[in-house]
């Protein structure tokens, strides 16, 4: 439907920097780009594998291909923690793929100390002023690595007509109104929560979130740079977890249920009805639309509310736990990589992002593209949030996020106490500085 | 000597060895070495010529040996003693820090654990379980063909597919097996088979018996048809009974099979991982991990690269240590040169 006025800006609007592009090449490295007139691949790889999101990248790098005759984007579409193993083995390898996900945070600022990924401050300059406060996430030391084309936040997704069969009139607010919502869903026969805790870090969030409640901004900040956790905040962000797990609101079997693969996957059960809500980020949708047969997710049934408020807590009940995904370029990509993740930033390629529910688009000009009235909700709630707490795990790194996920998802079993979460988090800390 | 050389050319000895040397190659190199050999020893030649083939013969596979086995373990020892992100440079030497935190890790001491009980149970029900299928479809039978099919398709199945496939049966509620359950009144357990702590490892088991059984059945058929005719020929004749000749006659002489097969099975038992990280990633709770696993989760999921290379050198030790313990003391009844008959 909108493909021709997308043709058409991509013609005007990127032959300009074509030309920059082709002229750079000449004059950069006339040997290598004499003989085969400038010919050039560039490898690209996201995680929109399933549905609309997939056929829309395919023609997104078509598009591109065509304002840049001579170069071909070879498209490589993976299930998300397919992805992120395989990008882990091709840092390794030193055979990174031009164009790829950064989430930002330590995993990021490894990467930069690696050298792996481009400083991209100068050559996106212009789309970085665009993109505003949200690229602060991929800065390290002053300079932007990557550029972040979703950013969102976490929260209950769910099912509006279950909450209405269950006789729930209004989204909790607070803790007691959700476990009155739970006693409900219950009544009425229905799982009210699932949790995909055989992935671990679903049931993280959890954790993450109510130490987003119960801990002052300053307190987590801090905490990302001096690696303590001795702030008795996150051992009470423990025990709120504990309670909620006492309560018995999860589906069947959620200790080996699988975040996003299968429609017996917590996000499958979400989406085919089987459950009443979900602690999940803003990609929900896009997910929930892969694994139901009429590609429709939920529909006009998807709910969000945000994470409720903790009575006492210290942290802002506005204040949300999130993240988001940037394209990063590989340190050895060719410049036209650096061309194409501007593109994917461009007005008209994050217009149809945000119209396919495929996130929520950092570009402002896209801002009112966004289709979906859950996915309108909660970019309000982003926008509206004091700070967007990353991810822990993210924020961390992987060496003490990981100790970290794998504590919380023990605790999930009943085998962990509060305390031994903030225990094997540290120990994990002192053991990486 | 210098005659020779210059009338070789032309002469007749000289065409015949040209007419035998039918690769072309390495003729000239070949001319020489005979000529060598016969103005000092005649066996010294063909046992250098011998030298050379064994080198040309096995070259290819030694330099295969050295980039695919030797070169990994090399590096997987010198990782385990960095600690390593898995991408930059190695300089953070931490001597055998790593390896202390293998051990000290009670995941680690749990997975072993796991990977033990795993070993024992694996020989404990397969092997009464193999001997029983092996000696009854190795009784001329109706449907015989069929059944052995069905014994070993399981084994032909990759163990990506068989993981995926039982864990889908095994769901919770909706899956095959509680539904079946339902039908007939039963109810599965309420976190389900794999979500259960105490029940994982159980489960893991079974679906392994269920992967791994044809393998058993199927070498010790091959066993079973080694045992010449005439034994049991002559056993009938002295009037002995079916049970008598299974196991005065077939049990021994399976011997070497069964001890090669429990073998096999120790080996894969340790290092068992695709049908664990499918079924259940190691969880819940720790409750299944094995060294395989744990050493995947370090390495991929925590970023702790040298550590899990300490872990798969333990791994590897243990292994070791059990195969030699196991060459030394069973199979070298089989390596004798009687054929293990005692």
């Amino acid at each position: 439907m909108n493909r021709t006025p997308v043709l058409r800006l991509t013609a005007v609007g990127l032959g300009l920097s074509l030309l920059a592009a082709c002229g750079s090449g000449g004059t950069d490295a006339p040997g290598a780009s004499g003989g085969d007139g400038g010919a050039q691949t560039i490898t690209w790889w996201h995680n929109s594998n399933t549905g609309e999101g997939k056929t829309y990248y395919d023609q997104v790098a078509k598009d591109f291909e065509k304002s840049h005759p001579g170069t071909t984007v070879q498209v490589s579409a993976m299930q998300h923690e397919d992805m992120l193993t395989k990008l882990d083995a091709a840092f390794q390898s030193g055979d990174a793929p031009d164009v790829y996900m950064e989430r930002g945070g330590g995993e990021l600022a490894d990467h930069v100390e690696a050298g792996l990924t481009k400083d991209l401050s100068a050559s996106a300059g212009d789309v970085i002023g665009t993109l505003g406060g949200s690229v602060a996430g991929w800065q390290v030391d002053g300079k932007t690595y990557a550029l972040p084309f979703s950013v969102g936040v976490v929260g209950f997704w769910y099912n509006k007509a279950l909450f209405e069969k269950a006789g729930i009139t209004a989204a909790p607010t607070t803790w007691d109104e959700f476990y009155a919502a739970v006693d409900k869903l219950k009544a009425a026969g229905i799982a009210p929560v699932s949790v995909g805790a055989g992935d671990k870090w679903p049931a993280a969030h959890y954790w993450y979130y109510f130490s987003a409640r119960e801990c002052a901004q300053q307190t987590l900040t801090d905490a990302v740079k001096s690696l303590k956790f001795s702030d008795p905040c996150f051992v009470k962000a423990g025990d709120d977890v504990q309670r909620l797990v006492a309560a018995k609101p999860f589906n069947a079997g959620f200790l080996s249920t699988p975040a996003q693969t299968g429609p017996t996957s917590a996000s499958g059960l979400l989406a085919t009805g089987k459950v009443a809500m979900e602690l999940q980020g803003h990609w929900e949708p896009g997910v929930m639309q892969g694994l139901t047969a009429d590609g429709k997710g939920l529909g006009e049934n998807t709910g969000w509310f945000p994470f409720p408020a903790v009575d006492g807590g210290a942290g802002d009940p506005k204040a949300q736990l999130g993240g988001g995904d940037a394209w990063g370029v590989s340190q050895d990509a060719p410049e036209v990589a650096v061309e194409f993740a501007k593109y994917l930033l461009s007005d008209q390629v994050q217009k149809g992002f945000a119209e396919k529910s495929m996130g929520l688009p950092t570009n402002p000009a896209a801002a009112s593209s966004v289709g979906d009235p859950a996915l309108a909700g909660l970019l309000k709630v982003r926008d509206e949030a004091p700070y967007v707490q990353l991810y822990f795990d993210t924020a961390f790194g992987a060496a003490v996020g990981g100790a970290m996920n794998d504590e919380i998802a023990l605790m999930f079993a009943g085998k962990a106490t509060p305390q031994q979460i903030v225990d094997k988090t540290q120990a994990a800390a002192d053991e990486s500085k | 000597m210098p005659g020779r050389g210059t009338s070789r050319p032309g002469t007749g000895p000289g065409e015949s060895r040209t007419g035998r040397d039918a690769t072309g190659t390495g003729r000239g190199a070949r001319g020489r070495r005979d000529r060598g050999a016969r103005s000092v020893d005649p066996r010294v030649g063909s046992r250098g010529r011998q030298r050379l083939e064994v080198l040309l013969f096995t070259g290819p596979a030694l330099v295969l040996f050295a980039l695919f086995v030797v070169w990994p373990i090399a590096k997987a020892l010198q990782f385990s003693v960095y600690r390593w992100k898995g991408f930059g440079p190695l300089t953070d030497f931490v001597g055998l820090r790593n390896y202390g935190n293998v051990l000290q890790n009670e995941v680690f001491t749990g997975a072993l654990v796991h990977n033990l009980v795993i070993v024992v149970a694996s020989i404990a029900i397969q092997l009464p379980l193999g001997i029983a299928i092996a000696l009854l479809l190795n009784r001329k039978m109706w449907g015989q063909g069929l059944l052995r099919t069905v014994v070993f398709v399981p084994y032909v199945l990759s163990e990506v597919i068989t993981g995926v496939v039982w864990f889908q049966l095994l769901q919770p509620q909706y899956g095959v097996v509680d539904t079946l359950l339902a039908a007939v009144g039963l109810d599965g357990p309420a976190e389900g088979w794999l979500g259960t702590p105490d029940r994982a490892l159980l489960t893991v088991l079974v679906v392994l018996t269920w992967k791994y059984l044809g393998l058993a059945v199927i070498l010790f058929l091959a066993g079973l048809q080694g045992v010449p005719d005439e034994l049991f020929e002559a056993a009938e004749i002295d009037g002995a009974s079916w049970g008598q000749i299974q196991r005065r006659i077939t049990l021994p002489l399976l011997g070497p099979t069964l001890r090669t097969w429990a073998f096999l099975s120790m080996i894969g038992s340790l290092q068992l991982f695709d049908m664990v990280w499918i079924l259940t990633g190691g969880g819940p709770a720790n409750s299944t991990t094995t060294m395989a696993t744990f050493l995947v989760n370090e390495g991929t999921k925590r970023q702790n690269y040298g550590v899990a290379a300490a872990a798969s050198v333990v791994l590897f030790v243990v292994a070791l240590v059990l195969a030699l313990t196991y060459q030394r003391f069973v199979l070298r009844r089989d390596l004798d040169t009687d054929g293990g008959r005692r």
